[in-house]
């Protein structure tokens, strides 16, 4: 039954299309900016800059969509395995068609184009995780479905991570976000998260001294933190009623202003990590004491997890010094951000808080921007394009763009669970997954948070793949959305 | 659905909160991290203001080149290019600028558009340093130096360019110039207005004698002045020079090759048979290396490009010349080894091979000749009988295939029919046939008679000067040689091992001495008596081959007999019987390079040579 195209129109949700435009709007505003050169006197439109070539790509990518929403989702539930499929044997063999480009092998040349084809696996493995997960029977509790279904997730990282292009393999990883909406037990995710964070705070922060208030390494105390705030939150939410937690935050907030206090004013010799540290230990012991009392073995669990955090810092670290190359010291330490290298990676990330910091409030106004201009920040209009906001439009201009992005997500979420069809609610929160991770990495970055990873900022970052690709993810769902009655 | 199912359905639903909160989390945090970053304190507009960090690349010095005896040949002198920063030049006087550098308005106005032309200076930035003249002199730069302060945004950057002691070598020394878009695609290397090796040894050992660029890291305002060194020069790197070269040339001796070829096309190639060195390597017409360097480069380069004596072209390793009868050698070494002849076997010549109504023809001398006379006198008849022979052999050789492919065997094992792999850029494989391409030419019909011309250099044949004189170098090392090579040594580096392997040939040492022999009486009694001398023992092989023009005059030939010292090859296009220009050419080469002078006669001689030219009426 051939649906009228008016009526999908009217059963749009506008409000999505409304956000994507002015994201892609502000990108293109971003990308002249980055990109403005005072001696050149072209129009924005010329096609020979990249303000002009990124015209291009939006309206076709705004082709693309339109062309997306006149496709009936049923060719996306019937076809989507074979999709993946096919996409996976070209990402096969991209590696062999593939003409090294700073080191990836990523981009096929077709004629005088480069495409890259990892950037539309993602749909692809999208569509395929939905068929998978929305077939009757399945359950993430059944091994064998929950097995299947990280497979067609590892399977394109394996791929991508083949053509040397690592940042965009882990964009996968943010599937299991989806993977936990559809049943996947919290504390996977959580242990997986809270390891991560461990190993990266830990890391990052452990040459940072704890400035004017104790001694200490900003690293430790951070994970000793961590560690006791993902503690509580597994106490509070897979233990058996009565719950300790109450008592347990009490406690873990008088004791560490209690030894805060201690070494402040009386044993100033004494580290402030160890007081962390003997919060954390005095909360395994008391959960030793729980799991005996209760006769429970979720608290014996919880245990070996704060235990484990504490030795995978320790461990992180004295692997770092004591057993790696310098020269990998050197590549970790500039992966997360840490070395002051100003030949290379590090580099950027230092040029790009400069630049941004340099934007204050109201940024300096558009074209305005030196440390951009001055290709001062390298790959400023693509993986880096946030600091040309930062720069130009400063705090207003940043909040602006990240809470169209926060909005953006939100109403994804609620898009997906209106779903009355599990395919498309899966296919939902797989997008909006992959836009939560791609922002969260690259904005992150940008600011110094997260570790150097170079992947495009959605709907900003300059370049016709990245954009056709979130395009595509973008509109299969909005017309998924547009059919939520009929599709079962 | 049970009311179990239905609780986990709304207990999973339950789960967007948490997503939606992680999101808004992630969010929250970064907006408070940009509240410090931006609102927080000026400290990083100040930064922006003043630790704009600018790469200022060092330009290393490139090796210096020496013959074998570390007389120096290559060696660097200062040159300035001029730079210019567009965004700061404005409103400087150009006409007072011209007048400094001696310069036109009018290409004052064209090199400015040229610099910003971004199709043709694709790194372009207003804001930093471009090329506006490259190479000035140290006289040149020193005028413009005095009023340097007249002309704010122009900048002088202190590069090396490439002196020469002589006019020598051009081919072996080749030249340096500014990089082409391919080789910056090739090699991370090179940015544009880089300089690289572009022929001889300048590009077969660029990695080793560019040396390695060094940076430093300067700090500079907004406006673009600089403040010094970022972390007082912690990160900065200082260039590493390159690496000196020793050539296995004696400078000497190719001085005096590129003397006595003058005003003749040819080549003089002489190696050392105990080490594979070439000794000297000349190719005529040359020309002088030292107007290849600096800005009238392009312009020198362009004319001896369209001279139709072809100046630019190493004919030494690039000139595939039929070998004539000093390829006869080789035949007489093939044959030997497959028990075609005897030494002893003597063959008739009634002024030539006559057979089958074929006819190669002969000059007179005794007959039959056996192997050493032949060779002594280059009889055509004993060497066409010899390849007759072996091709009819049908009990050593199914078919004549088969004899074709063991002759080709012998001859590539001797270095021919492939480059040798000389470290010159360039080098030509020659032409050895084999019965494939017999097979396609004759379509499948043919003997030893059809192809008879190739057992005396003739017909098909074709060698570089290189791989006769290797011929030479693997006669008197009795059956092998190491690949030729022109750098003895570079500095800090153990030698190559490709030019140190032992290359065997098929044919055993027994053979050799014998065309020893033959080559040893050709020089006390037979085609290259001009070249016997009491002082030492010369042996020696003529050729004369025929061409569509006037006859190549050739010489192979080594010295002393035993323990020698010095193979060469000299070949000289249209000179005639290989008696008047290749033996005594020969001659004088040795004499130079054994006693390291020329007698008073072999300077009168010398000389004489040196003001013989040889008309070539096809080249205009």
């Amino acid at each position: 039954m051939p649906q009228n195209t008016p009526s999908i129109l009217r059963r749009l949700d506008w409000f999505t299309v409304l956000i994507y435009m002015a994201l892609m709007a502000l990108g293109w505003v971003s990308v002249c900016g980055a990109s403005y050169d005072p001696d050149l006197q072209l129009s924005v439109l010329d096609m020979s800059t990249r303000p002009g070539m990124q015209v291009v790509w939006i309206g076709t990518s705004l082709l693309l969509g339109l062309i997306l929403l006149g496709i009936n989702e049923r060719v996306w539930t019937t076809f989507g395995v074979a999709i993946y499929l096919l996409f996976m044997v070209l990402l096969f063999v991209t590696p062999f068609l593939a003409r090294e480009t700073k080191g990836s092998l990523s981009w096929i040349k077709i004629g005088s184009f480069s495409i890259q084809p990892a950037e539309f696996a993602k749909f692809a493995t999208a569509l395929c995780a939905a068929s998978c997960i929305s077939r009757r029977g399945f359950s993430m509790r059944n091994k064998r479905d929950f097995l299947l279904s990280c497979a067609i997730i590892l399977l394109p990282m394996a791929l991508i991570v083949k053509q040397k292009e690592t940042g965009s393999a882990l964009v996968y990883l943010s599937l299991f976000l989806m993977l936990y909406r559809e049943g996947l037990s919290g504390s996977i995710l959580l242990t997986a998260v809270s390891a991560v964070s461990i190993f990266v705070v830990g890391v990052k922060f452990s040459l940072t001294p704890i400035e004017h208030i104790a001694l200490g390494d900003l690293g430790t105390l951070c994970v000793c933190l961590i560690i006791q705030a993902f503690t509580l939150a597994f106490v509070h939410s897979y233990t058996p009623r009565p719950r300790p937690t109450g008592r347990m935050l009490a406690a873990t907030a008088g004791a560490l202003l209690a030894g805060y206090a201690l070494v402040r004013w009386l044993l100033p010799m004494v580290s402030l990590n160890v007081v962390a540290t003997g919060v954390v230990a005095a909360t395994v012991l008391y959960l030793i004491y729980m799991a005996i009392r209760r006769w429970m073995w979720h608290y014996v669990f919880i245990a070996i997890f704060a235990m484990g955090g504490l030795s995978l810092h320790a461990g992180a670290n004295y692997v770092l010094n004591n057993i790696m190359e310098p020269h990998q010291q050197t590549r970790i330490r500039v992966f997360l951000g840490m070395e002051d290298d100003p030949l290379g990676k590090g580099y950027n990330v230092n040029q790009a808080k400069i630049a941004i910091g340099s934007g204050g409030l109201k940024g300096k106004g558009f074209k305005n921007g030196t440390q951009t201009k001055l290709k001062y920040v390298p790959e400023q209009d693509t993986d880096f394009i946030f600091c040309t906001v930062g720069e130009e439009q400063g705090f207003l201009g940043c909040a602006t763009v990240l809470m169209l992005f926060l909005t953006l997500i939100l109403r994804l979420i609620h898009l997906a669970e209106r779903q009355s069809d599990r395919f498309a609610r899966v296919y939902g929160y797989c997008v909006l997954s992959i836009f939560l991770f791609h922002v969260f990495i690259n904005v992150g970055m940008v600011l110094g948070l997260t570790p150097v990873i170079g992947i495009p900022l959605p709907f900003f970052s300059y370049g016709g793949s990245s954009l056709w690709g979130f395009t595509i993810l973008l509109f299969i769902f909005l017309r998924m959305d547009t059919a939520r009655e009929r599709l079962t | 659905m049970t009311s179990e199912e239905r609780k986990e359905v709304l207990r999973l639903e339950r789960r967007k909160y948490v997503i939606g909160a992680s999101a808004a989390l992630i969010i929250v945090i970064y907006l408070i991290r940009l509240l410090f970053l931006q609102l927080g304190s000026d400290d990083y507009q100040a930064k922006a203001d003043s630790n704009a960090l600018m790469k200022q690349v060092k330009f290393p010095a490139r090796g210096a080149i020496t013959d074998r005896h570390g007389r120096l040949l290559v060696y660097n002198q200062p040159a300035y290019d001029i730079m210019v920063v567009m965004k700061e030049q404005e409103g400087v006087d150009t006409l007072r600028l011209c007048e400094a550098l001696g310069i036109t308005p009018e290409w004052y106005s064209r090199r400015m558009d040229e610099v910003r032309d971004r199709r043709r200076n694709p790194g372009y930035s207003r804001n930093t340093q471009q090329l506006f003249m490259g190479q000035l002199s140290a006289e040149e730069f020193s005028r413009f130096q005095e009023k340097i302060f007249l002309f704010p945004g122009f900048y002088v950057q202190r590069r090396s360019i490439r002196q020469y002691t002589g006019p020598i070598a051009a081919h072996i020394l080749g030249d340096v110039g500014e990089v082409n878009p391919q080789d910056i695609e090739n090699d991370d290397y090179y940015r544009p207005g880089d300089y690289i090796g572009k022929l001889g040894v300048e590009r077969s050992y660029e990695k080793q004698l560019r040396g390695e660029k060094g940076v430093e890291i300067l700090l500079r305002d907004v406006q673009g002045r600089i403040k010094g060194h970022y972390r007082n020069g912690e990160y900065d790197r200082m260039p590493r020079p390159g690496k000196n070269l020793t050539l296995s040339i004696d400078s000497a001796l190719q001085a005096l090759g590129e003397r006595l070829m003058r005003g003749k096309l040819g080549s003089i190639v002489a190696i050392e048979p105990a080490t594979g060195e070439v000794l000297c390597m000349v190719s005529s017409p040359t020309y002088d290396p030292r107007d290849m360097v600096g800005r009238q480069r392009g312009q020198m380069h362009r004319r001896l490009n369209i001279d139709p004596m072809k100046p630019l072209l190493n004919r030494s390793i690039m000139g595939q010349y039929p070998p004539g009868s000093t390829f006869k050698t080789s035949q007489a070494l093939t044959f030997l080894q497959e028990g075609i002849f005897t030494p002893e076997t003597a063959m008739p010549c009634s002024r030539g091979f006559h057979f089958r109504g074929l006819t190669v023809g002969c000059h007179g001398h005794a007959s039959p000749s056996a192997l050493l006379p032949s060779i002594a006198t280059s009889c055509n008849a004993y060497f066409c009988w010899g390849l007759y022979y072996m091709f009819q052999n049908r009990k050593k050789y199914p078919t004549v295939q088969a004899a074709m492919t063991r002759w080709k065997d012998h001859m590539v094992a001797m270095g021919f029919g492939y480059p040798l792999g000389i470290d010159l850029p360039g080098e030509k494989r020659g032409m050895i046939p084999n019965a494939d391409y017999y097979d396609k030419a004759y379509r499948g019909s043919w003997n030893g008679l059809t192809v008879i011309s190739i057992s005396i250099g003739q017909g098909e044949v074709n060698l570089t000067p290189l791989q006769i004189a290797n011929l030479g170098a693997t006669i008197a090392n009795r059956g092998w040689y190491i690949t030729p090579h022109v750098v003895k040594a570079v500095q800090g580096e153990s030698p190559d091992t490709a030019y140190t392997t032992r290359h065997h040939t098929m044919v055993e040492r027994r053979h050799y001495e014998k065309v020893v022999e033959g080559m040893r009486r050709a020089v006390t009694g037979g085609t290259c008596r001009s070249a016997d001398t009491p002082m030492y023992e010369v042996c020696g092989k003529t050729g004369t081959a025929q061409n569509k023009g006037h006859d190549h005059s050739a010489f192979m030939g080594f010295a002393p007999k035993d323990n020698p010292q010095i193979a060469i090859a000299v070949y000289v296009e249209n000179g005639g019987w290989g008696a008047t220009f290749g033996v005594p050419i020969g001659a004088l080469m040795m004499e130079q390079y054994i006693n390291g002078e020329l007698s008073e006669t072999s300077l009168e001689k010398a000389r004489s040579i040196e003001e013989k030219t040889i008309n070539y009426p096809d080249i205009r």
